[in-house]
């Protein structure tokens, strides 16, 4: 009996009942969800010839008939980017520091918490939306929007990174008899910098991409540039458009890494 | 703060003063870009809208109230068509994310001249674009409804999936994928036992975690027409029945809470 014993992985979830109750329940959910998919599966036999047609007029990208539409919607969408980046994380740092347990008192933590909490729920299409009825069409909206989304972003890491924080350098400043602000200016701030500089820029580059769709619901930036090409049935123009975001993403990300290796 | 006594004795300092300029003229240039761009949106806006959006605000958050909670009857079927949308999405990127990580790791590429580079562009290129404008493209191409929002979801997270998996095969603990090499095992068994079970962990984590933004990105892919809560909340909003908006909102930030619970107890539990 011992000699062909064979040695098998042992399971990833090491409950059976967990294991198996998982993979039962996951199938049973997806293939609940797949019936209720209501696929028209018809319309997509006929949208499949059409796809073809659509995935080629896509090509070859057109930079040139629509450069100077394009090249405003990108320069829009940059400068909205930056306000919004600037704006957003100037107004996450008080929040970001109510949000740290180990720096503000019990009610001042929870109501940052709660600006925090629903400024992340929602997706800065939503509230590009609302803000295109309060503040009316344009990029206005969209820098609103954006520098909501930033701070919830940006406030909930810097929380969490203050609270991670080494409480001896803190205490080592405050026991020289710093005043708040120094304290705050002396121990807590060169602790975080180097990651919220990277995370800032992380921002930049998500802001940048939220740019391009809060433009769908009119709040500018080239989303609307692009919007308009589609409804014009322009497609190279949007190949062209959709090029030009994923350069810019591409080197933002790059230039990103950069700054972060020669910061830290 | 050192005390500056100036002809004396020399005082410490932070930087010398080359370091210090560079950072003035840094700190200087970047103040004038934000101004320059401050000055672009300016111009842009005319100011009287937002000088009155206070007025408006309160008008619009008046009219929400009270949520019409009668019209949650009409909610469920797009608050499930929501949440399959975010797991049939996630699970269509999960599945094609796998052998694309692969590819694009630099540990387990099969070339790092020709091959690594389309994979890296892929995840580029699915990262860049918005799921939706995915689901923008996709409604032109299959018609208005869930299949498109799935593939929408699908596309944009196969990039994000990817890029944080071949992140994790990159940095796999190489003894483990030695040991098993040393047995005699073949390329796939190497795979299968040296570097799965390491990032698997991993895997499941960044699994579910994208779950969770996805039940946040299904819940507007309604607005372009791909199914989900956000075709009723561009309805709405249409027929400005703001009652029936507030309503909507509550239940995107239930379900989003829900599901933030949900993906951050499976986390917990894995890590």
């Amino acid at each position: 009996m011992a000699d062909n014993r064979t040695w098998k992985r042992p399971p990833f979830i090491k409950n059976p009942t967990l294991r198996w109750g998982i993979a039962i329940g996951g199938a049973i959910y997806l293939s609940i969800a797949m019936g209720t998919m209501d696929v028209n599966w018809s319309r997509v036999a006929a949208g499949l010839p059409r796809a073809e047609r659509f995935i080629m007029s896509f090509f070859p990208p057109d930079f040139v008939s629509r450069a100077g539409d394009i090249a405003d919607g990108i320069y829009e969408s940059l400068w909205m980017t930056v306000v919004s980046t600037v704006i957003g994380i100037g107004l996450s740092i008080p929040v970001g520091l109510g949000a740290a347990r180990n720096l503000s008192p019990r009610p001042v933590y929870l109501f940052s918490r709660g600006v925090l909490a629903i400024s992340r729920t929602f997706p800065e299409i939503i509230i590009a939306l609302f803000a295109v009825k309060i503040f009316s069409f344009g990029p206005f909206a969209g820098i609103i929007a954006l520098s909501i989304g930033t701070i919830g972003f940006y406030g909930k890491l810097l929380a969490e990174d203050i609270e991670d924080m080494d409480p001896v350098q803190a205490e080592a400043v405050k026991a020289t008899g710093s005043s708040w602000f120094q304290w705050l200016n002396y121990a807590v701030q060169p602790q975080v910098m180097p990651r919220m500089i990277g995370l800032a820029m992380y921002r930049f580059d998500i802001n940048f991409r939220e740019s391009a769709v809060v433009g769908i619901v009119g709040a500018g930036g080239i989303g609307a540039t692009l919007l308009t090409s589609f409804d014009r049935y322009e497609f190279d123009s949007s190949a062209a458009i959709l090029l030009i975001i994923i350069v810019i993403v591409m080197a933002v990300e790059y230039s990103s890494g950069f700054i972060r290796k020669w910061v830290q | 703060m050192p005390d500056v006594t100036p002809d004396t004795k020399k005082v410490w300092q932070r930087r010398d003063r080359n370091h210090q300029i560079m950072i003035w003229l840094g700190q200087f240039i970047a103040v004038a870009i934000f101004m320059y761009c401050w000055h672009l949106v300016s111009e842009k806006t005319t100011w009287f809208f937002v000088l009155d959006a206070p007025r408006i605000a309160t008008d619009m958050l008046e009219r929400m109230m009270p949520p019409k909670w009668t019209y949650m009857e009409t909610l469920w079927r797009p608050i499930w068509d929501t949440v399959a949308i975010a797991t049939l999405g996630t699970l269509m990127a999960v599945v094609m994310a796998f052998p694309i990580a692969f590819l694009a790791a630099r540990n387990t590429t099969p070339s790092t001249a020709f091959v690594r580079p389309i994979a890296l562009f892929i995840i580029v290129a699915s990262r860049s674009i918005n799921s939706l404008l995915w689901a923008l493209m996709l409604v032109t191409v299959l018609g208005p409804g869930v299949l498109a929002g799935v593939l929408a979801i699908g596309f944009r997270s196969i990039g994000f999936v990817a890029k944080l998996l071949y992140e994790a095969i990159e940095e796999i603990n190489e003894t483990q994928v030695e040991a098993v090499t040393a047995t005699g095992a073949s390329g796939p068994q190497i795979l299968n036992y040296g570097i799965v079970p390491q990032i698997l962990p991993a895997f499941a984590g960044i699994s579910v975690f994208r779950w969770d933004i996805n039940i946040r990105e299904s819940a507007v892919l309604g607005l372009v027409g791909a199914g989900g809560i956000g075709l009723q909340l561009s309805a709405s909003i249409d027929t400005v029945t703001w009652t029936q908006v507030s309503v909507i909102l509550i239940v995107i930030l239930a379900t989003v809470i829900v599901s933030e619970w949900v993906s951050a107890k499976v986390r917990h539990s894995i890590i």
